[in-house]
């Protein structure tokens, strides 16, 4: 049977994606300088928050905007398009219905076993799929709940005092900055799985995320 | 010897490139820009801001262990004569004034216990006492042009600008007491700007005039590149 491409992306979810890897990469950069001006957390006095990166400086390939002020502009800059753009992609979701096929659910925890099995070579052949798998409908709901942490601990130490309420929810200025701060590393680890995931598996949905054509071995199972 | 190695370090150094942000600051087309950007979320500051909204207050016995302090003098700014110090308030106001540190604190106080936050993004908790920025408003007669405040040191020039409205917050206060004692040195003597609503370098210390404007004043900091309105 000849290979037929597939229509994959729509133009908001292909535009978003590019966009918020590009913002995303400016936000941790530039969160990475502020960091520098005071790498512990905790009120001062003590006790500090156990993390492996206390007392120490990122190297400056990893910063940007050269000083605190520096760091503090590109982030409070970056800041407002990348939640617009976020506020797109949930949009785009919602009104498409795409969010169906996106969203973790309890039955897809059979699936995303067998595919974790499959990748662990427990199992030869590859699990039956919709548009996405149950190991992929994981990663693309954690991601954007781990979005909606980062803003709302974002917020929370920008802002905390008039937005005290939401400090308060969150554990305090400090502990709201801890978990900004651990929301880098976890989406600094998601991006490593994601695109190595990306070229050792199903190299051909790179060019579905840029073309928006899918041209892989991974026929969707769904009509 | 082939060029692929050369091809392969150019690009690994191309990648290397683009991946890297090398502390950079925008220069000098973007770096102006996004201070300018910076403006609306000045304006958004203000816009948060509210009268009636304070910050959260501890009891005393929750101060942090330590405190940190700075100035951008070499040494710790000190009075040659404390007795000839005066703040001088001065500017758009219908009764301008020169007050001595007794006249200040004979003034009816406010005490409160809150958490300071720095612009580094340290905190601390401590107990202030001072007088309402809002009764020497009132005292020397702020007029209606008046939009925003400078508040003078003798720090080596530091100074700040002010939006009238955070500065009419009921939390704002001159404050001469830090943790139940006389303001020392390391914390502004003999009088300083606090509010547990602005980031600690808005907070003038060292204090010697308040200048109410209709011109945005800039601050040390803030005609550096730090955010103006700087609020929390």
């Amino acid at each position: 049977m000849p290979r037929r491409g597939a229509r994959r992306h729509h133009g908001i979810v292909r535009v978003t994606h590019w966009c918020a890897a590009a913002l995303i990469f400016g936000m941790i950069a530039s969160g990475l300088q502020i960091y520098r001006a005071y790498p512990r957390f905790g009120v001062r006095g003590g006790p500090y928050l156990p993390q492996p990166f206390q007392d120490r400086a990122f190297p400056e390939w990893a910063r940007l905007g050269g000083w605190l002020a520096g760091g503090l502009n590109w982030h409070f800059f970056l800041m407002w398009p990348l939640m617009v753009i976020g506020g797109v992609y949930i949009a785009y979701l919602v009104a498409s219905d795409e969010w169906r096929k996106l969203l973790f659910r309890p039955s897809d925890v059979r699936p995303a076993v067998e595919m974790q099995k499959y990748y662990l070579r427990l199992r030869k052949d590859h699990p039956p799929q919709g548009k996405h798998n149950g190991l992929q409908k994981l990663a693309y709901t954690f991601i954007v709940l781990l979005g909606a942490l980062s803003v709302l601990t974002g917020w929370a130490i920008y802002k905390p005092v008039q937005l005290s309420w939401l400090t308060r929810m969150l554990g305090g200025f400090q502990a709201a900055r801890y978990w900004h701060f651990w929301a880098v590393w976890l989406f600094v680890g998601f991006t490593m799985v994601h695109v190595t995931l990306v070229f050792v598996a199903d190299p051909a949905s790179l060019r579905a995320m840029i073309t928006g054509w899918y041209h892989g071995r991974f026929t969707s199972d769904e009509p | 010897m082939s060029h692929r190695p050369n091809r392969r370090a150019f690009l690994a150094g191309a990648v290397g490139g683009l991946l890297s942000a090398c502390g950079w600051d925008g220069g000098s087309l973007l770096r102006p820009r996004l201070q300018g950007f910076s403006r609306f979320n000045d304006w958004l500051g203000g816009a948060l801001l509210s009268g009636s909204r304070v910050a959260p207050t501890y009891d005393p016995s929750q101060r942090s262990g330590s405190f940190p302090s700075y100035h951008i003098s070499g040494m710790t700014p000190v009075l040659a004569d404390p007795a000839s110090w005066r703040l001088e308030v001065a500017g758009l106001v219908e009764r301008p004034a020169s007050l001595t540190l007794d006249e200040i604190r004979a003034l009816p106080g406010l005490t409160y216990t809150v958490e300071h936050h720095c612009v580094e993004g340290w905190s601390a908790i401590a107990t202030w006492t001072g007088l309402p920025f809002r009764a020497l408003a009132d005292s020397v007669g702020a007029r209606a042009e008046a939009r925003y405040v400078r508040f003078d040191s003798f720090d080596s020039g530091y100074y700040n600008g002010w939006d009238l409205e955070a500065a009419l917050h009921p939390q704002t206060i001159l404050a001469y007491e830090f943790n139940d004692e006389v303001l020392g040195p390391d914390h502004g003597a003999p009088l300083r700007v606090y509010a547990p609503h602005k980031l600690g370098y808005k907070l003038t210390k060292y204090l010697t005039r308040i200048t109410f404007t209709d011109e945005r004043p800039g601050g040390y900091w803030e005609d550096q590149g730090y955010p103006w309105y700087g609020g929390v």
